[in-house]
């Protein structure tokens, strides 16, 4: 879409920008009460008056214009160079009215790099309640540009707001803020000079920031350089002074524009909970409980409807079964596609009610409380407690949670995160382990109401989050610190959560997951199921031969298995049966067969692939009509080497272990590439990840069996 | 004294910063030389701690509080 006019969202974190992208552009970028949510650009699109389309772009939360993270780079990136796409013929300064000082210093410094600015003064609610009165005429003209109130969570003054973007003059018009010129005369009017700009902020900015910025040639870094050792240039010391006088200018601007008459402030009522929440003794207990709270619930609450998925697809495949006619193609869509898709869509309710609970954590604010409590622990490990964000949200996936580790500022926390973050269970290994356990774990009560299975499950994801703080510790002591790590957030108050938005977000999630993973189960379904009906010709001729012999005989009891031998004999011949025996002498200390190693070579891929790869397997494999749900399948399989029933104990708690370590997600793999922009860390986490997985198994099959 | 030494409910006034760099960052968030700051709580595990300055919450570890010199 060809857009007239270009504007960037820009403003402290957890100010709204968000919230007012996805008002002005219908779109769902993510919201949450927690500085540092967006970590990306995102572009979407809005009518400007009856005629106009403007190009809207949403950014990370930035309180000043030299960033401490990566996410925050990304606003001067795009600011400064205006050869970049996203590069705005407009900014909206979205700013937190309850906060306005703070706020308007980054205002001060986009203001002076020249681009026209209007002024978005946000939570305009929560001002009113504190009892702030502030005036806004004065203050747009104090400022020198168009100053609107809003409310974006109540869909308040929006309509003023597209107005003053429609009238938004192309030339910048803001008043000249704080005298730049005297931080560092000579460096500034000589970059100015190199570079060509007769704007002295930029030109200061680029002194300060040339290094990280990539539209310079490698001799005018290096003249760069030269000016800033020629005049002394101390970056710290400048930055305070330019903050320093930029508050002070403030001070004059915003003297008699706030009244405060004093009502009830916001945060005694956040106060008042955090009393409770992050309590001495209560805090922790608190957070384990409502951990607790969450596993519970993805369980009981999720058995009736996941019950009345797995029957619905059990009655479509006997539906199948007996409309279509018998075939090859019918096998391939019932067995390895229908059953494929049944062993995901069978998740919906579990994942959303995950999603829903991680919402509602975020939307709240509670999440930063638990930031704040846990860092003491996670930096022991090498982590911070900002950490902890990523790990939580890598229960429901580690792809978005490493993309939002950006928010950390230390880059060896960062890393640590994002290298441990796969290793905590993410929903796609929920299948396996539910699986498995049911064959596993009998269906029992301890103490009469906690079900044992459901405790085994926690305990998988207990073992995995120990795994992931020890393998972070491990590198702590392996990984060179480039500086020092620091932990400074800003608290939000405590939001009522958004309904609409927790509805939305597990809609939204459940979709994506049903559609990712379903290419990839469709996909791999097909292939492995061609792979697994089809071999060497000689091979499977010799078998049709042998069997046609034994037909001949007449032997009652050869005959009556007769059906299920051969074709057993030929998945074994196929050509997935030739690679998973390849592999078997690998696995087979770790207690799986030949079967087992097919599943976890198409697992490799993406691991939500194991239940319907075990399904088409032991659909190819038997004869046996009846069993049509996917555990009744694996309940009956013996292991094709010793007969014997293979889901033991210590083959299914092996299996659940090398699910629970081995890095089998594409996505994450090629997610930690772009986010480290090297092959090395991805590479490490490959190769560590899959070493666990294959000792933790090895030594708990060793033990158990 | 430094922000690290006072007590939840005690109170003070920034007066300068020992270190350079994380004064940049500090001033950024809002606390200026002559603000007053007051330690809110600390974490359960008595680190890192929250301060109200400038009209909001700020949290940020003992190591960091010690950076800001108080009256
Ligand atoms: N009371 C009130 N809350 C608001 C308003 N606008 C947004 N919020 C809330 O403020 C929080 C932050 O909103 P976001 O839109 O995620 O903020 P953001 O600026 O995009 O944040 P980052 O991406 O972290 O920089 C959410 O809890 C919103 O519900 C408002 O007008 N009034
Ligand atoms: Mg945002």
């Amino acid at each position: 879409m060809a857009a007239d006019l270009k504007i960037a969202l820009v403003g402290n974190p957890n100010t709204g920008k968000s919230t007012l992208f996805n008002l002005l552009t219908g779109l769902n970028q993510k919201i949450g009460n927690f500085p540092g949510i967006t970590v990306d650009k995102k572009t979407g699109f809005c009518k400007i008056g009856d005629d106009k389309t403007a190009e809207v772009v949403d950014l990370p939360g930035t309180y000043s214009l030299y960033p401490k993270s990566k996410d925050e780079s990304i606003v001067f990136q795009i600011l400064a160079d205006r050869e970049n796409r996203s590069h705005p013929d407009l900014i909206v300064l979205v700013a937190d009215a309850t906060n306005l000082r703070r706020n308007l210093l980054l205002y001060t410094q986009v203001a002076d790099l020249q681009i026209p600015v209007i002024l978005a003064l946000n939570m305009t609610d929560m001002a009113k309640k504190e009892g702030l009165a502030i005036d806004i005429d004065q203050l747009s003209k104090n400022l020198g540009v168009q100053v609107v109130a809003i409310s974006a969570r109540n869909n308040i003054g929006l309509k003023e707001l597209k107005e003053a973007i429609a009238n938004a003059p192309s030339i910048p018009t803001q008043e000249p803020g704080t005298d730049i010129q005297v931080l560092a005369p000579e460096a500034i009017a000589a970059t100015g000079q190199l570079i060509k700009t007769t704007n002295p902020y930029f030109a200061l900015q680029v002194l300060h920031q040339h290094s990280e910025m990539d539209i310079y040639t490698p001799e005018q870094h290096q003249q760069l350089n030269q000016i800033a050792s020629e005049h002394n240039f101390e970056s710290s010391k400048i930055q305070t002074a330019e903050t320093v006088a930029r508050y002070r200018y403030l001070g004059t601007i915003l003297s008699g524009i706030i009244t405060d008459t004093g009502a009830q402030k916001k945060f005694i009522m956040s106060d008042r909970i955090d009393k409770v929440l992050t309590h001495k003794v209560w805090g922790f207990a608190i957070f384990l409980l409502i951990l607790l709270f969450v596993f519970n619930a993805i369980f009981s609450w999720s058995a009736y409807p996941m019950d009345m998925i797995e029957e619905g697809f059990a009655r479509l495949t006997d539906l199948g079964h007996e409309h279509l006619p018998e075939g090859m193609l019918t096998d391939l869509l019932l067995d390895g596609v229908v059953a494929g898709l049944g062993g995901i869509v069978i998740f919906i309710p579990q994942i959303a009610i995950l999603f829903a609970l991680i919402s509602i954590m975020e939307d709240t604010g509670y999440m930063a409380r638990v930031t704040f409590m846990m860092d003491r622990i996670m930096r022991k490990f090498g982590l911070s407690g900002k950490s902890v964000v990523p790990m939580i949200g890598s229960l429901a996936c580690a792809v978005p949670s490493i993309m939002s580790a950006r928010n950390i500022e230390n880059w060896k926390d960062r890393i640590i995160t994002i290298m441990v973050a796969p290793l905590v269970s993410c929903s796609a290994r929920l299948p396996v382990y539910t699986l498995l356990i049911s064959l596993i774990i009998p269906d029992e009560k301890v103490l009469g109401f906690i079900s044992l299975q459901a405790l085994t499950l926690m305990g998988m994801y207990l073992i995995s989050i120990i795994a992931a703080v020890l393998v972070a510790f491990v590198m702590k002591f392996l990984i060179k610190a480039k500086e020092k790590s620091y932990f400074i957030m800003e608290m939000p108050v405590y939001q009522r959560p958004r309904w609409n938005n927790v509805l939305l977000t597990m809609y939204e999630k459940s979709k994506t997951f049903v559609f990712e993973a379903g290419k990839v189960i469709i996909a791999i379904s097909i292939v492995l199921w061609v792979m697994a009906s089809f071999g060497p010709s000689d091979r499977f001729e010799r078998i049709d031969q042998k069997y046609e012999k034994i037909e001949l005989q007449q032997d009652s009891l050869a005959i009556s298995t007769l059906e299920r031998d051969r074709s057993a004999e030929k998945l074994e011949n196929s050509y997935v049966g030739i690679l998973g025996q390849t592999i078997e002498p690998a696995i087979r200390p770790l207690g799986f067969d030949w079967k087992i190693g097919i599943a976890l070579i198409t697992s490799f891929a993406a691991r939500e692939a194991f239940v319907g790869t075990m399904a088409t397997i032991y659909s190819v494999d038997s004869a046996d009509e009846e069993a049509t749900t996917i555990r009744n399948k694996l309940k009956g399989a013996t292991d094709a080497n010793t007969g014997l029933p293979l889901f033991t104990f210590a083959t299914g708690f092996s299996l659940m272990l090398f699910y629970a370590f081995a890095m089998q997600c594409m996505s994450t793999v090629a997610i930690v590439y772009r986010e480290t922009k090297s092959w090395k860390w991805p590479m490490i986490q490959l190769v560590y990840m899959t070493a666990l997985a294959y000792f933790a198994s090895l030594i708990a099959y060793q033990l158990l069996r | 004294m430094n922000l690290s030494q006072l007590t939840p409910g005690e109170r003070g006034t920034i007066v300068s910063f020992t270190d350079l760099e994380m004064s940049v960052k500090l001033m950024e968030m809002g606390c200026l030389p002559g603000e007053i700051v007051e330690v809110e709580r600390f974490a359960p595990l008595g680190d890192p701690i929250a301060i109200r300055v400038a009209g909001y919450q700020l949290c940020l570890r003992k190591n960091e509080a010690s950076v800001i010199i108080i009256s």
